[in-house]
């Protein structure tokens, strides 16, 4: 396995790249991250429609959810498959592709997160808000995002290494990511599957594995300045 | 040109067919992949529950592995990897008989296993010690107190966890296209290469997993409704 490392870390890295176009870890990661900062702020916008007083913009928001919540990645990414290309012309990279599936599917699970955050928070911070002339927009802005952002901080990351994870999927439409570029690896030496998918397994597995660590760190830091803000007040 | 939407059309015939088998792999898949998530992840939660020596560590592992590794991949390393470490008799045996629906449903079974586990663990920690211990007290055994008491009260703390999984373990049986196991978006893939009625025959299969999925979550809210404990 060791070998198989050996002569073809660079492929799994970067792909072709400089001689082809960027590819393995690097694209996985690119992709990830991209998605996440796209999918931000829609999710906020999305979160903010769920919780907001007007009944309309809620069933909009809720019903964008359900649908979401209730189709797999893969049916995001075949139907942007199909229809990016009919919309942009016939030339639009699979990554592009890959990242709008990503971006929407994304959205709505961040705004989850950000909706709990929201109502994590206790409801006289909304009534003081109000009651000292806030505006609605205000007091999200103001007083109710900053608080719930900061104590979301670990579940955002815990959604990025999910991102991280869900990009191995653009390996069924052939975007060249991590997942694809060790099934190239794989048809170039035919014989050694087991070894070549192992070895996949474990970058994912380090990848992600060091990234839940850092999430456990963020989450006793975020509840430690928590419980230092009560003791203040 | 003309823009035509007929998916009705396709429901029909030959690619109505394929569509109906799609559909019940699909059904056939989840079943199978929940019986085999729900059986190993009690035992898991039990085994972590008990608190014997290393068992935290082994199946600390066997979560980890399954929680940060892509389930695609997973999915590729049971297709592709460990079968070939099967004797070519078996392997031969499964490439006649369709060995992705197994694998498929192998892997999409004991990953979710990780994740329905976990939830089982943080149930059972999350009924108070004092319940095991008034259990015990009135005369129950072990066994009794964790069937009648704890269990029940867990398992009622963590329906919503388990609807979800069980959801999230639906839409993942989508990812067994990837090793030619036909089930519904495989079907529709097929459907589409040979009718070229791409958006149509992607209605229709989005609908179908929406309905499901709807399904599902309503059937969890009823469930999490009927235990519901009043005044809590």
């Amino acid at each position: 396995m060791l070998d198989i490392l050996h002569d073809y870390w660079l492929l799994l890295l970067i792909g072709q790249y400089p001689n082809g176009p960027l590819g393995g870890l690097a694209m996985t990661l690119i992709l990830a991250v991209a998605g996440i900062l796209l999918a931000f702020p829609c999710g906020i916008a999305i979160a903010l429609a769920t919780t907001s007083p007007y009944a309309a913009l809620r069933t909009l928001a809720n019903g964008l959810v359900y649908l979401v919540r209730g189709l797999p990645l893969l049916m995001f990414i075949f139907w942007a498959y199909f229809a990016i290309p009919a919309l942009l012309g016939e030339n639009a990279p699979g990554v592009l592709t890959m990242l709008i599936a990503l971006v929407i599917y994304e959205s709505v699970y961040l705004a989850e997160v950000v909706r709990a955050g929201i109502e994590a928070l206790p409801g006289g911070q909304t009534e003081a808000a109000r009651s000292l002339g806030l505006t609605n927009m205000q007091t999200k802005r103001l007083i109710i995002l900053p608080q719930a952002l900061y104590n979301m901080l670990p579940s955002l990351l815990s959604q990025f290494i999910s991102t991280i994870k869900e990009t191995s999927l653009g390996y069924v439409i052939s975007v060249n990511e991590l997942t694809f570029a060790a099934s190239q690896v794989n048809s170039i030496l035919l014989t050694q599957p087991f070894q070549v998918y192992l070895l996949l397994a474990i970058i994912y597995f380090l990848l992600c594995f060091l990234l839940t660590a850092a999430v456990r760190w963020l989450e006793k830091r975020v509840e430690q300045g928590r419980r230092e803000r009560k003791v203040k007040s | 040109m003309v823009i035509r939407f007929l998916p009705l059309e396709l429901m029909q015939g030959e690619s109505g067919q394929v569509l109906l088998k799609g559909l019940l792999a699909t059904l056939e898949l989840t079943a199978l992949a929940w019986l085999l998530a729900f059986a190993v992840g009690i035992v898991l939660a039990v085994i972590r529950t008990s608190g014997l020596k290393g068992t935290d560590t082994v199946v600390g592992a066997y979560v980890a592995y399954h929680r940060n590794v892509p389930l695609l991949v997973q999915i590729l390393f049971w297709y592709f990897g460990i079968a070939t470490l099967l004797p070519m008799v078996v392997q031969k045996w499964l490439n006649v008989h369709g060995g992705g629906f197994f694998a498929g449903a192998i892997a999409v079974g004991l990953c979710m296993a990780a994740y329905v586990g976990e939830d089982l663990r943080s149930g059972i920690r999350a009924v108070s010690k004092g319940q095991l211990e008034a259990a015990r007290a009135i005369g129950l055994t072990f066994v009794q107190s964790m069937r009648f008491v704890v269990v029940p009260q867990a398992l009622r703390n963590v329906i919503p966890a388990l609807v979800n999984e069980t959801l999230l373990l639906f839409k993942n049986t989508s990812l067994l296209m990837a090793i030619g196991v036909g089930e519904l978006t495989y079907a529709s893939r097929q459907i589409e290469t040979q009718t070229f009625r791409t958006f149509e025959i992607f209605a229709i299969t989005t609908v179908c997993y929406l309905v499901i999925s709807i399904f599902i979550m309503l059937g969890g809210r009823a469930l999490e409704r009927h235990y519901k404990v009043a005044g809590r």
